[in-house]
């Protein structure tokens, strides 16, 4: 069951992760199965949606621990690629990168088609974030009783690389660039077999940053409540469902520019929700399966983009070290 | 007179319902179940015995904890840890052993050394069938110990 020296090797040898060799040496796998959460879709140990208190990796606190993480989501008309690193540092610190591709190759072709003018002039919106978290106090696992959570406080650095398109007539984003503030409180009631987190983030970001930060309608920082439960089924098997409110700050300069202020554009941000089921079949794999809603993100009915409520299937594989 | 009586039948009264509720054993290290429920589930002392015979199998197997256990005091640690157990799980034992912090200094326990224990326990209690909603309510009355256990 533990990572032996043997099967972490002929793991990383065998998915040709050959930089993260080095990673063996500090293998360490020595936190409660699912305990660490899984790594959400920003690069933090969390759920899908939301970070959580816990340090990513299996570490203990005088081990480093570390993950890779691949995550997919499709709903109705976009699409998102994220991939990362989580390292977790004594069960105290975390620091994760990952990096997100978001698709937007359909909406793009019905404006070009409906306009007659490729406005959108590329297929997906990416950025990269840098995030780091710090546990301040309390054991999620452990303290089983007592009502006191683990608390970490966070920060999530957001780069998006398409800054002349999310500032433009469009999108009328602020900025490109953004950080995260972050308080995550999780514990595990072991008696019930079931886990509860609840993060307050203060943010600007669109749409987790893809469509930039602050907007026509609201540039300021604004707190977000997110919710995740959890519960329990065996050792490998957690079933849960997310909650994440997110901003709307969104309002296109191109609705009063083009079209008399008619809400062509809609850039409506909806708060986002998901139901998934986590499963570790050993502690090096962790696979997430969801169902996500992550409301409206872009729709521009006239010309065939009526889009509404994106939801659709989240799926994500992480491996550690 | 009429005083008398009824101070006496209040006192009897109240030292009964004190008594009727047994004190845990001071070195217990937290407090029992309030119900057998959980103990049913382990297959009562017979079980426990059992799971505890496996357990100390895993301990010694384990390269994390082996260096803990692989010696001579196995039979003693594993007859305190049936009547811990077992009170813990309110089936009616009274653990007589001595309290997790003395008979744990020393040994320089840190957390790793604390969660492969408890997953080598988890193994022993998966092999017997213990329900994992009745086995996490036992590992919760454990799992605070780790305050008394480790020592960094
Ligand atoms: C919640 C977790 C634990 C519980 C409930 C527990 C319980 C006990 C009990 C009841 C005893 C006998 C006490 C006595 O001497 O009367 C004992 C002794 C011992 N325990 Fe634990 N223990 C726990 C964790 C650990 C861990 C993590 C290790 C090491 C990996 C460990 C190693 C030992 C050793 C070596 C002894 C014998 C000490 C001696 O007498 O020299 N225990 N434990």
């Amino acid at each position: 069951m533990q990572c032996s020296k043997k099967i972490c090797l002929s793991f990383l040898v065998s998915s040709a992760l050959a930089s993260t060799a080095v990673m063996a040496d500090m293998s360490a796998s020595n936190k409660l199965l699912l305990t660490g959460g899984v790594s959400q879709v920003e690069g933090a140990a969390g759920g899908g949606l939301t970070p959580w208190a816990v340090i990513g990796g299996y570490g203990t606190n005088d081990e480093i621990g570390a993950n890779v993480h691949y995550t997919y989501a499709k709903t109705g008309d976009y699409k998102l690629d994220s991939y990362g690193v989580t390292f977790g540092f004594y069960d105290r610190f975390e620091l994760s990168i990952a990096e997100q591709k978001f698709d937007i190759g359909n909406l793009r072709n019905k404006v070009a088609a409906g306009l007659g003018a490729d406005v959108i002039g590329r297929d997906t919106l990416d950025q990269t974030i840098i995030g780091a978290k710090l546990r301040v106090f309390g054991e999620a696992v452990l303290d089983a009783d007592t009502w006191m959570p683990q608390v970490s406080i966070g920060a999530q650095y957001k780069r998006n690389h398409d800054e002349k398109f999310i500032k433009s007539a469009v999108i009328g984003a602020k900025s490109a660039e953004g950080v995260d503030f972050y308080v995550a409180a999780t514990k595990l009631f072991l008696d019930q077999s079931f886990l509860l987190n609840s993060t307050l983030r203060l943010t600007k970001a669109n749409q987790f940053g893809l469509l930039g930060f602050g907007g026509a309608k609201d540039d300021n920082y604004t707190p977000q409540l997110e919710l995740s439960g959890a519960y329990l089924i065996n050792k490998k098997l957690a079933i849960g469902a997310e909650y994440r409110m997110k901003p709307n700050n969104l309002r296109s300069p191109a609705n009063a520019a083009l079209f008399g202020g008619q809400n062509v554009v809609n850039l409506k941000e909806e708060d986002a929700f998901d139901i998934f089921v986590a499963y570790a079949p050993t502690k090096n794999v962790a696979l997430t399966l969801a169902y996500v809603n992550l409301g409206n993100i872009a729709t521009v009915a006239p010309v065939g983009a009526n889009y509404g409520t994106q939801e659709g299937v989240y799926l994500s594989a992480q491996f550690g070290f | 007179m009429n005083f008398i009586y009824k101070t006496v039948f209040l006192l009897l009264l109240v030292t009964s319902g004190v008594s009727a509720v047994a004190e845990p054993s001071p070195n217990l290290g937290n407090t029992p179940m309030e119900s057998d429920e959980v103990f049913k589930d382990f297959g009562g002392k017979p079980g426990l015995v059992a799971i505890m015979d496996d357990f100390m199998v895993n301990l010694v197997a384990d390269p994390r904890t082996k260096p803990y256990f692989d010696n001579e005091k196995q039979t003693y640690i594993k007859a305190m840890l049936v009547e811990q157990m077992c009170e813990l799980m309110n089936g009616g034992c009274t653990y007589p052993g001595r309290d997790m912090k003395s008979s744990h200094t020393g040994l320089k326990i840190n957390r790793a050394a604390f969660n492969a224990l408890v997953e080598d326990f988890q193994l022993a209690m998966d092999k017997h069938d213990v329900p994992f909603r009745s086995q996490n309510k036992l590992l919760a009355k454990l799992a605070p110990m780790y305050r008394m256990i480790e020592e960094k």
